[in-house]
């Protein structure tokens, strides 16, 4: 793609920026059955399905009632298969259950919940999620997401309780802190890469770990402690991210600015100049400082947006969801933003629809581990599965016998002028 | 500053001779310098009184008595010994001359060591010293499998991120393995062998299908995280005694294990830590000293090369990952049958991370790796040590240490460590 970008004069043309495209062009004149088939939606649906099946296996392998069905197999083989299938069905329709809509529940406010905790769930996954997908399509491996949003939370949470403010404004202000927390630490990973080179998937990793214990001990000191262990003083409600819905629901507005940032990031990298150099950095960097794009700062600058972003999510967690600081504030977000953003390919609507399968396979997973036993874990070998599967389109084309759109025996690496963007912005 | 980003690419080390020599670059000697500070520090706030330091153990044959160490002497001594390395770095940076390891490394110990006194003088409970080595070099045992593996596996051009996932399959196969045989040497056999079932996933997306491999081996601890877990929840809680606690016996070596000092430290380990001595030495050897070791260099810094010459690059790549596989997959019975623990969810704990790093500081060399992953063995015997001497610091900056020290070590010297050129990017002839 953007193997030459045009010299960092005074702002590119952005309808100049040859923004990624879909690699649809050697398609366009073959079938529509062809296009549908070869198409990258019905791939991430492929993936899905092989990691759904894959899933079951392990279900049915591990399922009580089917180890006990297997020994006497070939006396009554149907009861294997009728054990194999209740066990993986009933996972699946309690993870079903749990993400979208209950049809056993009592009351239509507990049947609709689930929807709304997937939601819920999914704001942070979509904030961090876009943070790391922003970071890839500039070059650089943010692992850093669990540090960036404990510092968010960290500063959200002490604004929220020390301040007295008037409502909007003091919700504001904690927002704000929460962003510049979580740059200020993604920041250093982003000026020793430009400064000394070393590499941001150490450093950032290594600042996860810092981070972590930072919190374990922040909710100690009389600053934060409250009367729990673990947990700080609860935020005023002033800063809180007020409710979308009434009481029984958690959904906030966290959410809206999820979503308001996504098109902010589509905008910032497809619209903007920052974002054309951003991604000139991303698709080739030594290109881009001929161009006069000076890395270093590029550098710098994604990593400190990145950072804004997943500190936005632990305020979501902090002043939206919980109302407080935990010590596992970040929970495992930082890390499923990775394979959300790698499932949403960097892009910010797949990000926002990849968080949001995510959230309804985390808050599906807590109803099918409570109703059936399945552990929460599956829900990771699920979410592995899937990305492994996504970032390897050749092997469910074979798997599946979908058509390849190349429509080559051998799928070559694309040359470098014409690289299909989603592979290079999701390798990076 | 920029300079600095350029890719150390083979044509831009040529264009690089042509010029004139480039400037000194003090990072490390000022990394140095700031640790003296550090240590200088810690000297001043070390308390007055001795320091009651026991190096022989109860079984030995020669037994030394408790001694005790005045406090605020020693580690000004320390204090000194760090500024030497800093300053001799300091003229090595100005000749421009490669800094070793070991001046590093002896800087870090004496820093590290300054600490100790810092929370022992004037307590009166004894400082093992013997118990504190070896528990340090037991503690860097998995660091150091899992380092090896990274100097294997991105020797040959292949990043490998899944180190975390391969110590966790190994450590939950040793232990699953091990409990079924009754025995926990059996549990040594099966934990390399899930090793490498890891590694060939990672081998199976990065080389066959390109895919790039940093994500794989991330979203591959995400795997064997789940995998895991979910066998942990389910097949372990329903039948027990698959997971029951088989621990491998101490085999002392006979005379070896009774030097003073060195015996109990190095030669009263369990057959584990012998291997991990085996391994260090035979890697150290065959990667710089033999054919399959230059093959493997070759194919990670210029594939194109070693390819003309009729190397099979993408063979040697999926050979060589999967014995790192099979390396980590080894130091993972670290964590159940060396230690005498049954398995538990993510037990690894970011180790594999941590072993990363020490592979990096180690400058991807096994005998670098060994000497990093033995300083962060000894931090965490520090932490160990300071929960017993009851010192009032919390516990969790102690914990950080480790994590701080990469970062200053990764940016104090990445300038001068090179990758493998080839490292990451997939050989399509």
């Amino acid at each position: 793609m953007t193997t030459a970008p045009e010299p960092g004069g005074p702002g590119p043309e952005p309808s100049t920026a040859p923004a990624p495209v879909e690699p649809e062009g050697p398609t366009r004149s073959e079938s529509f059955v062809h296009q549908v088939l070869s198409s990258s939606w019905l791939l991430t649906l492929g993936a899905i399905l092989l990691a759904v099946i894959l899933g079951a296996i392990l279900v049915i392998v591990t399922d009580p009632d089917v180890q006990a069905a297997a020994v006497y197999f070939f006396a009554r083989p149907g009861d294997l298969f009728a054990a194999a299938w209740d066990a993986a069905s009933s996972a699946y329709v309690a993870l079903f259950q749990g993400a979208v809509y209950d049809w056993t529940a009592s009351d239509p406010a507990r049947a609709i919940r689930p929807l709304t905790e997937t939601l819920t769930i999914a704001t942070p996954l979509i904030l961090a999620g876009l943070s790391v997908g922003l970071a890839f399509r500039s070059g650089l491996f943010n692992i850093g997401g669990q540090g960036q949003v404990i510092l968010g939370g960290i500063v959200a949470a002490w604004l929220g309780f020390q301040f007295q403010l008037p409502a909007v404004l003091h919700v504001l202000l904690a927002v704000l802190g929460a962003a510049l927390g979580g740059a200020l630490w993604a920041g250093i990973a982003g000026v020793l890469k430009a400064r000394t080179g070393a590499h941001e998937v150490i450093v950032t990793i290594m600042l996860n770990n810092i981070a972590g214990y930072l919190v374990l001990w922040i909710v100690t000191t009389t600053l934060f402690a409250s009367g729990t262990p673990g947990v700080s003083k609860a935020v005023h409600d002033t800063a809180r991210l007020p409710a979308l819905l009434p009481a029984p629901f958690r959904l906030h507005w966290g959410f809206v600015l999820a979503i308001v940032l996504a098109v902010g990031v589509w905008w910032l990298m497809e619209r903007s100049t920052l974002g054309f150099r951003l991604r000139a950095v991303g698709a080739n960097a030594r290109a881009a400082r001929t161009a006069g794009i000076s890395v270093a700062r590029m550098t710098i600058v994604a990593m400190a947006i990145a950072g804004a972003l997943a500190g936005l999510a632990g305020a979501s967690q902090v002043l939206g969801t919980e109302g407080m600081l935990t010590a596992s504030v970040a929970g495992s977000i930082g890390f499923d933003a990775i394979t959300v953003a790698l499932l949403g390919r960097s892009r910010p609507l797949g990000t926002v629809l990849a968080g949001l399968l995510f959230g309804a396979l985390s808050a599906g997973g807590r109803l099918m581990q409570t109703r059936t036993g399945t552990p929460l874990d599956l829900v990771l070998v699920l979410q592995s599965f899937i990305v492994l599967f996504i970032a390897a389109p050749p092997l469910v084309r074979t798997i599946l016998r979908l058509p390849d759109p190349e429509k080559k025996p051998s799928r070559k690496r694309p040359a470098r002028g014409d690289a299909p963007a989603e592979q290079a912005g999701a390798v990076a | 500053m920029t300079a600095t980003l350029d890719a150390p690419t083979p044509a831009a080390a040529t264009a690089a001779a042509a010029l004139p020599a480039p400037p000194p670059a003090y990072r490390t000697p000022i990394v140095l310098a700031v640790l003296a500070v550090v240590t200088a520090v810690m000297a001043l706030a070390t308390p007055a009184g001795a320091t009651n330091v026991r190096i022989s153990t109860n079984t030995d044959l020669f037994q030394i008595p408790v001694f005790a160490v005045p406090g605020r002497a020693t580690a000004w001594l320390l204090t000194v010994l760090v500024l030497a390395a800093a300053a001799y770095a300091f003229v090595l940076a100005r000749g421009r001359r490669r800094i070793p390891v070991w001046v590093i490394v002896v800087a870090g110990v004496c820093a590290l060591l300054a600490l100790l006194v810092l929370i022992s003088a004037g307590k009166t409970q004894v400082v093992p010293v013997t118990g504190l080595l070896a528990g340090t070099l037991f503690l860097a045992t998995p660091l150091v499998f899992g380092a090896l593996s990274g100097v294997v596996c991105e020797r040959v051009g292949i990043v490998n991120i899944a180190i975390e996932g391969q110590l966790l399959a190994g450590a939950f196969a040793a232990a699953v393995v091990a409990s079924m045989a009754g025995s926990a040497y059996v549990g040594l056999i099966a934990a390399p062998l899930a090793g490498v079932a890891v590694g060939a996933l990672l081998a199976f997306f990065s080389i066959r299908y390109q895919v790039n491999q940093i994500i794989v081996g991330v979203v591959l601890n995400v795997l064997v995280v789940g995998l895991t877990s979910f066998l942990f929840s389910t097949v372990l809680r329903e039948n027990p005694q698959l997971n029951s606690r088989t621990a491998l016996p101490t085999l002392p070596i006979p005379l070896l294990s009774e030097i003073p000092l060195v015996g109990p430290v190095l030669f009263r380990q369990n057959l584990l830590v012998y291997l991990m001595y085996a391994i260090v030495i035979a890697l150290q050897i065959l990667i710089f000293r033999s054919r399959w070791g230059l093959r493997l260099r070759a194919v990670g810094e210029h594939p194109k090369a070693a390819d003309t010459v009729g190397i099979d690059v993408n063979r040697t790549r999926w050979r060589n990952t999967l014995l790192g596989g099979a390396v980590a997959g080894l130091g993972g019975a670290f964590f159940t049958v060396a230690s005498g623990l049954a398995f538990g969810k993510e037990m690894t704990a970011g180790r594999g991370f941590i072993a990363l790093a020490a592979m990096i500081l180690g400058r991807w060399s096994p005998t670098g790796a060994v000497a990093a992953a033995v300083v962060f063995g000894l931090s965490d015997q520090l932490r160990i040590l300071m929960a017993t001497l009851a010192v009032p610091v919390p516990s969790q900056f102690l914990l950080m240490l480790p994590y701080v020290v990469t970062i200053l070590a990764v940016a104090g010297f990445a300038g001068k460590v090179r990758a493998p050129a080839a490292e990451g990017i997939p050989y399509v002839k």
